[in-house]
């Protein structure tokens, strides 16, 4: 006869001593673990209802300049180093991990419209509308740089926008026409002319490094290379647009901010229809800015609030509003992809948090682990309808709710005309999808 | 003794081959073909259970489209290339997580206990003093007796086999240590004692006595009187619900949470005295027999039975579900026990026995005990086989009461008129524990974490269903529902509503009235517009002309035709 009974070693599974941590064996078989389902779905449930109590994403103001914001800009060097320009022309160096400011020159007799980092020669550029580029040098944190210019390049006509090239030391301003400078010199290089609007914005694409794409006040958007002579490729859209963005991970697309209240995102090859078109605000959009990953891009907007996107998302995953918030003039997404600023007519630079739940400061690894757990139970039951509607839940201003709500009612009275209109007309009229929608003409 | 249906062959043979092709599969490199013949004693369970489980994640991660072909037609659905890769990726993660878990299985530290008869013998003529000369110490003071003299004894183990309960129908209530003889708490409630059950953990235990049911402590100090609970004669606790589900001499079944200390639902069965209770571990369903030898089983969400079904010709005496919840046996009055699928609710064994079986009670091995008067039985492999004899057996000497197994041991309790017994029952108990399911070993720190934890994740009643895996699967009826209204009202304006307010109506009512009457006139409306709208997009909405490339002989063509 043979027998063994189950027997176990306390020492086996009882810690030595008060120092150590507590044995846990563990015993993977679905037989000793019922119900997964059900428990997983509990976990998200509370996982969700944990994200959005800890969903606090104001971090703070940076309180200091005497009007309203027009420009903010980031130093590819150093995280903690923040510009930012106002309309009576001052430019101010922020230290924002302190929120002080570390040191305010007058750079321009009126607006500061824009400004460019240059990573060679480690310099500011600003454009203002006294007609002056400035070349600041951007080296120290204790703003010692910013007493003087290094240089002043006067030019003829108004400048609205400035980008700098990756790695050759160009330069392009766009007011009346679009303008390639070198540092040294006095005259443009180049100059690209297309009928005679203004353009407002201008950016060089950092990953096909020679592209530049610029906004146009005659509801266009301009694509050049800096090698050609003439511009590229022009699309006519419905509505001017008020800013643009290069996508600093995908070479060919940008994305633009609309006035029509919406943000197109273009693929520079294909400007039959844009890529994606991003609703949700309810007043014209003003600013657009990349997340360094490429994944998500901010949004400032006319109606107060700026909201986040998925790149590739119609909907905003989020969006932020205090009620002294007023109208937003710029936005910004720092370089290690956690912070959000934003700029507005009320004189203050406002700090957000990038993803709103998420925990600043020293994480544990454990504590890592559950908070990814957490994340990754959301995103598998997210349609489930009891955790979706927590999870989409947020606090909007009652201006924007009630304009929503207006906006929603003319869309699909929009649509019902459309449709009325197409039924009960003897003519075939043409089908256009709805993202194409928005392009009037593309030009060559 | 026993016989069983020539019919369960087939079953039999169709239940061992897909287990062995799919311990097969596992181990098919090269490498581990040595591990094969260790873990040919392994249940072929749980490579099912796996393996099932995977099958489900894969169907909730299949787009919709795919699955839905006939009614999505009008508007297909085109998975983006960035979506279609993160799906593949998903599903090779479930495909290649069940090799690391079942290669872990080599890391588990206990193995399962045996019991093996020499040649021309039988384990079953091998008695309980046998077994424990041939064991070591610890395990032989794992038998015992004890003799009580306060009626016949109900018995319950904690969840993690370390503590236990036993109530004896005189009033006699003892909550003790089993494997150190350590005395928790005992008393005498001086009222009938009906059954005994733990609850979450070792500081609470529920008594139900002759009025009503009443809730100790471990010191044995009365904490609650429940007088909802009323005539309980059987108990069971769903431990992931923190639900104490009782049955009542008038038949009523009730389920009262013990967190909140509400009570969920108290459901009248109209099906007579409910004296036979059991509960499925994997779906947390409820399992009733009755004396017209149907078995029902129940959930709190619905008022009557979910599933009814006859097993006997005579009253129903114990039903007992084993851990993975896909057998049950039952046992009537006329001496047959029969082992049900719980899937496709076949009967696949049928025995006859010497006499009724008055309780049953399954392993977490798939043991079954099976009390008939003075003797317990115990058989091994009764539900993928047919047994001639049984594993184990053990005269006791009293009529039997109470049977229980004790969790990740290999111990069988046997509450009978004049105390209880524990017997030994070799590859009884799951060797390995989960750590953080249950802890045989756990400090008082480690029992206020696990408390805190399964409170948070304590599951709401409304999510008990018999198919467990139902929450990961698309509600394809809720799906085209919803697409229905939206095509609906889509396009047709619905008509407005004149109304006009009563009396005394207030401006809040009004709208609310004013709203509702809105909803039901657009219903009704848009039957008919869809119809309509149908009809006309068939017609109108001509389909995309291909753009024709500009050839010579276009200047031929008529001017109808060009157009």
């Amino acid at each position: 006869m043979k027998v063994k009974v189950l027997v176990r070693n306390p020492d086996d599974y009882l810690r030595e001593t008060k120092r150590d941590i507590h044995k846990l064996p563990r015993n993977y078989d679905p037989a000793l673990h019922p119900l997964e389902a059900p428990r997983e779905y509990t976990r998200a449930m509370n996982a969700v209802k944990l994200e959005r109590v800890f969903a606090l994403p104001f971090i703070g103001s940076l309180d200091g300049h005497r009007d309203g914001l027009t420009c903010l800009g980031k130093h590819p060097d150093h995280l903690s180093w923040l510009y930012s320009g106002a309309c009576d022309g001052e430019l101010k160096l922020w230290d924002v991990a302190k929120r002080k400011i570390v040191y305010t020159v007058q750079a321009h007799d009126g607006f500061i419209r824009a400004m460019a980092f240059s990573q060679e020669t480690s310099s500011l550029y600003t454009v203002g509308d006294d007609k002056l580029i400035k070349q600041w040098k951007a080296q120290e944190l204790d703003g010692s740089d910013l007493k003087a210019p290094i240089n002043t390049i006067v030019t003829r006509s108004m400048l609205t926008g400035i980008s700098h090239h990756r790695s050759k030391p160009v330069m392009a301003t766009c007011g009346e026409a679009c303008n390639l400078w070198e540092h040294s010199r006095a005259q443009p290089i180049k100059t690209f002319q297309w009928g005679v609007d203004s353009l407002q914005s201008i950016k060089f694409n950092q990953v096909e490094e020679n592209v530049i794409a610029a906004c146009g006040s005659d509801r266009s958007i301009i694509l050049y290379d800096m090698r050609e002579s003439a511009p590229l490729r022009k699309v006519v859209l419905k509505m001017r647009s008020n800013s643009l963005c290069w996508n600093p991970m995908e070479a060919f697309v940008f994305t633009v901010a609309n006035e029509d209240y919406n943000l197109y995102t273009f693929d520079m090859r294909n400007f039959a229809s844009p890529i994606n078109v991003h609703k949700d605000h309810v007043s014209a959009v003003i600013d657009v800015d990349y997340s360094p990953t490429g994944k998500e891009f901010v949004s400032a907007s006319y109606d107060k609030t700026i909201r986040i996107y998925n790149s590739r998302q119609a909907h905003s995953r989020d969006i932020y509003h205090t009620s002294r918030m007023q109208r937003l003039t710029c936005a910004a997404w720092s370089l290690d992809d956690r912070f959000v600023y934003s700029g507005s007519d009320e004189m203050n630079i406002r700090i957000w948090k990038a993803r709103a739940a998420e925990k600043l400061g020293v994480v544990k690894p454990r504590e890592k682990t559950a908070l990814r757990v957490n994340a990754k139970l959301v995103e598998k039951f997210a349609h489930h309808p009891a955790i979706k509607r927590i999870h989409r839940h947020r606090h909007v201003p009652s201006h924007v709710y009630n304009s929503r709500n207006e906006l929603r009612n003319s869309r699909i009275a929009a649509r019902r005309k459309e449709f009325n209109v197409r039924t009960h007309t003897k003519r075939q009229l043409p089908i256009i999808p709805e993202k194409a929608k928005v392009i009037v003409s593309e030009q060559q | 003794m026993i016989s069983s249906k020539a019919g369960t062959d087939k079953l039999k043979n169709k239940l061992r081959s897909p287990s062995k092709q799919n311990l097969r599969q596992k181990f098919k490199s090269k490498k581990d073909e040595h591990l094969l013949p260790k873990f040919k004693n392994k249940k072929p369970a749980s490579n099912q259970n796996t393996f099932k489980s995977q099958k489900v994640h894969d169907e909730h991660l299949l787009p919709k489209s795919a699955s839905n072909k006939n009614t999505f037609e009008s508007q297909k659905h085109r998975l983006s290339h960035g979506k279609k890769l993160d799906l593949k990726k998903k599903g090779n993660v479930v495909k290649h997580a069940t090799k690391p878990i079942a290669r872990s299985e080599i890391l588990l530290p206990e193995e399962v206990g045996f019991l093996e008869a020499g040649k021309g013998e039988s384990t079953a003529d091998i008695t309980q003093v046998e077994i424990k000369s041939s064991v070591d110490i610890t395990s032989a003071t794992k038998q015992f007796d004890l003799s009580l003299q306060f009626g016949p004894y109900a018995i319950n183990y904690l969840r993690n086999g370390r503590k236990m309960l036993i109530g004896g129908r005189m009033g006699h209530v003892a909550a003790f240590d089993w494997v150190t003889k350590e005395l928790t708490c005992e008393m005498n409630v001086m009222e009938s004692v009906h059954d005994v059950a733990w609850l979450h953990n070792e500081t609470l235990f529920a008594v139900a006595q002759k009025n009503w049911t009443y809730i100790y402590d471990n010191q044995g100090i009365e904490v609650h009187c429940i007088k909802k609970l009323n005539n309980v004669l059987k108990m069971e606790y769903l431990p992931y619900h923190f639900l104490l589900a009782t049955t009542n001499d008038s038949g009523t079944l009730s389920w009262l949470d013990v967190s909140i200390g509400k009570m969920v639902q108290r459901t009248h069965t109209h099906l007579g005295r409910l004296d036979v209770l059991c509960q499925n571990p994997s779906n947390a369903v409820l399992c009733c027999g009755h004396s017209k030898g149907t078995v029902s089983m129940w959930t709190p969400n619905f008022v009557s039975p979910v599933i009814k079904m006859l097993c006997h010709r005579q009253p129903v005496r114990s039903v007992a579900i084993d851990q993975t919840g896909r057998y049950m046996a039952t046992s009537s009055v006329d001496s047959t026990l029969k082992v049900w699928d719980l899937r496709t609710y076949n009967c696949l064994q049928s025995y006859k026995l010497a006499s009724g079986a008055s309780n049953l009670t399954f392993s977490q091995r798939g043991l079954l005990a099976v009390s008939l008067g003075n003797i317990v039985e115990v058989y091994k492999g009764i539900c993928t086989e047919t047994v001639r004899e049984p594993y184990i057996k053990h005269f006791v000497g009293n009529s039997i009461s109470g049977l229980k197994f004790c969790p990740y041991e290999d111990v069988l309790g046997v509450g009978h008129a004049r105390g209880m017994c524990s017997m030994l029952v070799p590859g009884a108990g799951e060797p390995n524990f989960d750590a953080l399911e249950a802890n045989p070993f756990q400090t008082k720190s480690q029992r206020t974490e696990a408390e805190v934890k399964s409170l948070l994740e304590k599951i709401q009643p409304e999510l008990i269903t018999l198919d467990p895996f139902e929450l990961g699967e698309v509600n394809r009826q809720a799906v085209l529902e919803k697409w229905e209204e939206k095509t609906k009202y889509m396009f047709v304006k619905p008509p407005k509503v004149d109304l006009k307010p009563r009396k005394n109506a207030k401006t809040v009512n009004k709208f609310r009235i004013k709203q509702r009457l809105q909803q039901e006139r657009q219903k009704k409306h848009s039957m008919v517009a869809s119809e309509i709208k149908q009809n006309l997009v068939q017609n109108t909405i001509a389909p995309r002309k291909p753009e024709s490339k500009p050839s010579v002989l276009d200047r031929f063509k008529t001017k109808t035709t060009k157009k």
